[in-house]
């Protein structure tokens, strides 16, 4: 056996691999090819399905029935792809860069969550935004909105809800980008006179903080352009004597492979999610994922539940395939621990 | 940093004062409230174990008791559920971890010609949303039709728990083989041990941490899975499916007990982890 083995040596990866690779085979790519098949059926499953290409209006049919919820999908997914950067950066730039001896023990309580049921971090979401909630309760008890004002059962809660669950996969990533960043680079650029990036910081501030103002405005139905100018005004302050020149010319272009690979982790989760809209939002809060379990699990419509997942699968594979080009899967798969 | 008997070279103006305030405490009272928002939901999973609800919905506080703590597997169901995840998460790691970490080493070790194609079926399913994984899974079975894969059973949920494993276990271990130490394995070969004493007396005691997180790993991502888990189980009853079953009718209180007890042992088995690697180090 070793003399035959050490003659054909070449087979050796071939025998580790296959295993595994005719698992992945059998129970990931050819499922896949499956569902397209799968989406030129019709009939039932009681009668039986059958195949025929002039289905192909299982596709135009879903589509001019469901384009809004891929609407919804997308629109919220990119929302709290959006926030979670927002969120993640200062707060993986400050454990990367300030963490110290607490390093470990913030990034473990980054991926803490992660150790409860996501189920039931969702169902926790609807507590915490319930009208006793510790959002609400304290702003209708201060009259700051009405009583009858809600939060559950509105896109708001939806994306709030998405933005939590999947905050570790858009911090990670950052993380582990910013803490690559050699920290000799920095000093000199701070010894080529690099000082406060001005006044690009306080414009860049200004604007983000004009935006998160004037959203949050409209959300409780405050006067949204009074609370857009103040936090402007508070962005700008931030922006104009925190932002340096080293971090806008150094570290953050170097950590944009990072923030590549982190949207991409809360990007894809999230446009397939149907949790979140079904346990926080409402009815016009539906996204595609909801519609895709109804007709799968509920309504037995295999074809066009099929035709539906096909183009979410087509759709994300295309932004894969565009993400791989421009960083490589190597980054991704390692930024993802 | 500046003493009192060195004369300062430039008066503190505010902008400077500003600077070093918000340099100082902004980024710090950032990540404080933002481990707070993180914690929050898991605080409140936490604080409704201990809840005395008046109807069978757990969402607003009522009061405090201990009988749910004092009676956690009193739910019908229950017990059967956890079970059921726990034998699945046990067999689909054992599955995952041995095949992931065997494609690991051929990745690292080995020159071959599927090198790109094999990265890249590792990292597809990664980059799949869960949702389409279970949904293109569930219509192979449907079209299978008959047994053991139709109806949907215990065997469909370790299927679809393993192929999902397989690609975070490959990841995992190759992380850990990549900075390996290979001149250790070559002084083995040079003291006239065979490849297979090379492995198992050098090799493999090298790599087992990373091979055991990535068994940890898999085991959490199987033990918690929903969405998949969703499409793949029919009437098996998964300790998520249980919650997601409940949920239309009212959380009983004993699921977050059950949470908690999870959160916990999940805690004390990282914190114990670092604790012995910091010590073997």
């Amino acid at each position: 056996m070793g003399v035959w083995l050490k003659r054909h040596s070449w087979i050796v990866p071939y025998a580790l691999l296959a295993p595994g690779m005719i698992w992945l085979t059998v129970f990931y790519v050819y499922p896949g090819i499956q569902m397209f098949i799968a989406s030129f059926w019709s009939g039932t499953l009681e009668t039986g399905f059958t195949f025929s290409l002039d289905n192909y209006t299982n596709y135009t049919a879903a589509l001019e029935q469901f384009a809004p919820y891929y609407g919804r999908s997308i629109v919220y997914a990119a929302a709290a792809t959006l926030l979670t950067f927002l969120i993640a950066y200062p707060l993986a730039y400050t454990i990367a860069t300030k963490g110290g001896a607490q390093k470990n023990l913030l990034l473990f309580l980054v991926v803490a969550p992660f150790f409860t049921s996501f189920l039931l971090r969702t169902i926790a979401w609807k507590i915490i935004l319930s009208e006793h909630g510790p959002v609400l309760g304290p702003l209708i008890a201060l009259g700051l909105v009405p009583p009858d004002f809600r939060l559950l059962a509105t896109p708001i809660a939806v994306i709030s809800g998405i933005t939590y669950n999947f905050l570790p996969f858009m911090t990670l990533p950052i993380y582990v980008a910013i803490e690559k960043v050699d920290g000799r680079l920095v000093e000199a650029a701070k010894d080529l006179y690099a000082g406060p990036w001005r006044p690009g910081g306080g414009i860049v501030g200004g604007i983000v903080g004009g935006i998160l103002g004037g959203v949050l405005g409209v959300i409780f139905g405050w006067s949204w352009p009074v609370l857009a100018l103040a936090s402007a005004a508070a962005g700008a302050i931030v922006g104009w004597f925190l932002v340096s020149e080293s971090f806008v010319r150094i570290t953050f272009p170097l950590s944009l492979p990072g923030v590549l690979a982190g949207s991409l982790l809360t990007f894809i989760p999230a446009i397939g999610d149907y949790v979140n809209a079904e346990y926080l939002g409402n009815p016009d809060a539906r996204m595609i994922g909801n519609v895709i379990q109804n007709k799968f699990l509920t309504q037995n419509d295999y074809p066009t539940a099929a035709a539906l997942s096909f183009m979410l699968m087509a759709g994300v594979l295309v932004v894969v395939a565009v993400y791989a080009r421009v960083l490589g899967t190597e980054d991704v798969t390692t930024g993802r621990l | 940093m500046t003493s009192a008997g060195v004369p300062t070279q430039r008066r503190p103006g505010l902008g400077n004062v500003v600077r070093r305030v918000l340099d100082r405490y902004l980024l710090i009272v950032y990540t404080v409230l933002a481990v707070i928002y993180l914690m929050l939901p898991v605080a409140l999973i936490i604080l409704f174990s201990f809840n005395n609800p008046a109807g069978k919905s757990n969402v607003v506080w009522q009061g405090f008791t201990l009988k749910y703590w004092l009676n956690p597997l009193g739910v019908d169901g229950l017990p059967e559920a956890l079970w059921l995840s726990l034998v699945i998460a046990l067999l689909s790691t054992a599955v995952a971890t041995a095949l992931g970490t065997l494609i690991a080493l051929a990745l690292v070790r080995y020159d071959f010609r599927i090198r790109r194609a094999t990265n890249a079926l590792i990292f597809l399913p990664m980059a799949t949303p869960e949702i389409i994984l279970g949904a293109s899974l569930l219509t192979l079975f449907v079209s299978i039709g008959n047994e053991p894969f139709f109806p949907l059973n215990f065997v469909t949920i370790l299927i679809a728990h393993i192929m999902f494993n397989i690609s975070f276990v490959v990841v995992t271990v190759r992380a850990r083989l990549s900075g390996f130490p290979r001149h250790l394995e070559e002084a083995a070969m040079d003291l006239y041990a065979n490849e297979v004493q090379t492995f198992w007396r050098v090799t493999f005691p090298l790599i087992l941490p990373g091979i055991i997180a990535a068994a940890l790993l898999a085991f959490s991502l199987s033990i918690d899975d929903f969405v998949v888990t969703n499409f793949t189980s029919g009437n098996a009853q998964t300790f998520p499916m249980f919650i997601y079953a409940k949920n239309r009718v009212g959380v009983p209180v004993q699921v977050n007990v059950i949470g908690t007890i999870i959160f916990l042992v999940a805690v004390g088995a990282v914190l114990l982890t670092t604790v012995r690697g910091r010590r073997r180090r």
